[in-house]
């Protein structure tokens, strides 16, 4: 086997099939998206080429720019939450009681589809049969919020599921690392005299940090690109106060018929995500960095 | 060893082979047999009656016309949207299918996807559809498809919720006014509005427009014939903003759907709701709603605005309708299917499925709930029908009128902006 794998023809044919699958489904229409942004393109009927125009109206575009600013608070609010979720996975870790179950429970939202969370939140949310305003109005509030209607209200309103869905997740993630973690470590540090408080911060953080920065990634780049419960819960509305980036392309090529112009967006929606990575994983970099992504 | 991964390699090629050879085509029927593929989007779960009147035109046709086979296709609305979408960007549109009328046809027409059907409409067929129903589906006077189903927005008001109150159906938009009134004095919401899918609030903007600016104002302006900054449109505006602040709308209307909307107004927890006549089974003969709240369902039509406009003026218009593709190699076959089809349609559609055909219908060789009498009566006898505004509109205007209509109901706009940036949308 191991004149095989030294045989460079053997791994590239080895190579070749995934290799085809991910240049066709992912690199071709990658490509062929930054083209259709170049285009005045209806979806349907002749392409007129336009060079840049397409991207020099979204330069001064304000929808778009307003989604570009939800999208970038999501992803400000998703990062901070991963705080509390670290949080939680080292309440969990310690051996208290029903760590079990509890784990369970916080991975429910993630088995749950995202349209069945939609449904299961409209109804929460809604402006008078809702579970939320059925309980403010028991606690004597007056004039309750209109959750989703409200311009001031309606994101916020929607980042609340949104990030209840992947808490489960990256509970998850950060639980199993904390898993990992050698007993002996824990131990000798105990026996040095550490408190559970140093124990947290001196040498499960730093042991788990580079996981912690593979989540960061994650919740940022899954925040720019989000799209499902804006576009169940409210459809970007009213009149685009909950419009994002995806859902703003989304309407752009298939709603408006603007299919050049939505292929921009989602372009340029690629590029932000790739320069963030990139920004992120200078940021974090460190020497002994060993996971890649 | 290296050959046993060689033959490896080529296990894994081979089975890339299957794979793709699996998706090619099945259009090899016989030879003397011609197949029109039809396409539609009424599965048989949420649209049974539909479904089931199609498969039985499609036997009876196939028994009538020997040698010719029609090929099903069914999908669900917006997957069909998305289907048909794709399908023409590629040339593969099947021979027969769906499409909506005016706005959502363009895109298709220039690019020449759909084939004209004059041909078929000269003569006695031609002579079966409701006066004015197929110019929605026509281009330069040549029509590209045939509607199937055609509506009229009503004001539908729950009976009983009224009697409770002393109130009765309004005459006048004065009459209207006090029983929002009335009715939000006691605690009761006047209208089930559904604004998050905004065609619902353009329904309520539309009759204003058209009580207050006359019955063409409307598509004049949405051609260019008239402007949107008209001060019938900014009264219209300015209308719809006091009934906001009146409180006439459910609470929290920019956020809920139009089927939260029906939900209320079927729950009892809304006196009234505009919505088209597609929604009649629910208040007439469905067998899912409760007799005693169908039988406290009545209509009344969009009351006169000072003294202004004619109450027989609608706000409705065809929906979906049928094509024939214009690269289709059966395209005598799909015309004859589509002729039979429209003819057989209108002969069932009504009584199986409580669909209003946009071909003519005899009320006296139907057994019809009467509710669907006077909505056909109403239809005979409308001095006009405006077809929806976004559905008039291009793709690109009809998004950003529905967004403004969110707006201006959100009060987020002046009627005065709102006029201007129609008038912006529509250049």
């Amino acid at each position: 086997m191991d004149k095989v794998m030294s045989n460079k023809l053997m791994i590239a044919l080895y190579v070749l099939p995934a290799l085809i699958m991910v240049s066709i489904f992912v690199f071709v229409p990658l490509v062929l998206t930054g083209y259709y942004g170049l285009m005045d393109w209806n979806g349907i009927g002749a392409m007129n080429f336009i060079g840049l125009e397409n991207y020099k109206e979204l330069l001064f575009d304000l929808k778009f720019w307003d989604s570009v600013y939800h999208s970038i608070l999501l992803a400000i609010f998703s990062t901070l939450s991963l705080g509390i979720y670290l949080l939680i996975s080292i309440v969990l870790d310690s051996k208290i009681k029903g760590s079990d179950l509890l784990r369970k429970i916080y991975l429910i939202p993630m088995l749950l589809s995202s349209v069945a969370i939609a449904q299961l939140w409209l109804k929460i949310y809604h402006p008078t049969n809702g579970m939320l305003n059925s309980l403010l109005a028991f606690f004597g509030v007056d004039h309750t919020p209109d959750w989703l209607a409200e311009p001031q209200i309606v994101l916020y309103a929607i980042f609340v599921p949104i990030l209840w869905q992947y808490a489960g997740f990256y509970i998850l993630i950060y639980y199993a690392a904390l898993k990992n973690i050698p007993n002996e470590l824990i131990e000798a540090a105990r026996i040095d005299g550490a408190s559970p408080l140093q124990i947290a911060l001196k040498v499960k953080l730093p042991l788990i940090s580079g996981i912690i920065k593979v989540t960061i990634v994650l919740a940022i780049v899954g925040s720019l690109k989000y799209f499902d419960l804006i576009y169940v819960m409210t459809g970007g509305g009213p009149n685009g106060h909950s419009e994002v980036m995806a859902s703003y392309m989304y309407k752009e090529a298939f709603s408006s018929h603007n299919f050049g112009y939505g292929s921009a967006v989602a372009f340029f929606l690629l590029i932000i995500t790739l320069i963030t990575t990139y920004i992120i994983r200078k940021l974090t970099a460190s020497k002994e960095d060993e996971v890649q992504y | 060893m290296k050959r046993k991964a060689v033959s490896l390699m080529f296990l894994v090629l081979s089975s890339f082979l299957v794979l793709t050879a699996c998706s090619s085509d099945e259009e090899g029927s016989g030879d003397d047999e011609k197949v029109v593929e039809f396409m539609h989007l009424w599965p048989e779960g949420n649209s049974t009656a539909h479904y089931n009147i199609v498969n039985d035109i499609v036997e009876e046709f196939e028994s009538e016309n020997p040698g010719v086979k029609v090929e099903l296709e069914v999908l669900s609305n917006e997957q069909y949207k998305d289907k048909i979408k794709v399908l023409s960007s590629s040339n593969e549109l099947p021979d027969v299918g769906m499409t909506w009328a005016a706005g959502y046809m363009e895109p298709f027409i220039e690019g020449d996807q759909f084939a004209s059907l004059n041909d078929i409409l000269d003569g006695e067929f031609g002579d079966l559809f409701v006066p004015g129903t197929v110019d929605a589906y026509s281009f330069d006077e040549e029509a590209y498809g045939l509607p199937l189903e055609l509506n009229i927005a009503p004001v539908f008001y729950n009976q009983a919720i009224f009697e409770e109150h002393g109130l009765e159906a309004p005459e006048t938009y004065d009459d209207f006014l006090n029983i929002v009134d009335v009715l939000t004095e006691n605690d009761v919401a006047p209208i089930a509005l559904g604004n998050k899918d905004a065609w619902t609030g353009s329904l309520w903007y539309m009759y204003l427009a058209d009580r207050i600016g006359g019955p063409t104002l409307l598509t004049d302006a949405i051609n260019g014939d008239a402007n949107f900054t008209d001060d019938a449109f900014v009264n219209a505006a300015n209308e719809i903003q006091s009934l906001v602040d009146k409180g006439a709308f459910v609470k929290g209307f920019n956020g809920l759907g139009d089927q939260e909307a029906k939900s209320m107004f079927m729950n009892e927890q809304a006196a009234m709701y505009l919505i088209g006549s597609w929604d009649l089974p629910n208040y007439t003969t469905s067998e899912d709603v409760p007799q005693e709240f169908r039988d406290s369902i009545d209509y009344f039509k969009f009351p006169t605005v000072d003294g202004n406009g004619d109450v027989d003026s609608f706000v409705g218009g065809p929906g979906v309708g049928l094509f024939v593709s214009e690269n289709s190699e059966v395209k005598d076959e799909a015309k004859a299917f589509v002729q039979f089809f429209v003819e057989q349609w209108g002969e069932e559609a009504v009584q199986e499925a409580g669909v209003i055909p946009a071909t003519k219908v005899d009320t006296d060789e139907v057994d019809l709930h009467q509710m669907y009498i006077d909505v056909l009566d109403d239809l005979s006898n409308a001095s006009n029908i405006t077809l929806f505004a976004d559905v008039q509109m291009s793709p690109d205007a009809a998004q950003k009128h529905l967004d403004l209509i969110q707006g201006l109901f959100g009060a987020e706009v002046t009627p005065e902006e709102f006029a201007e940036e129609h008038e912006k949308a529509m250049e």
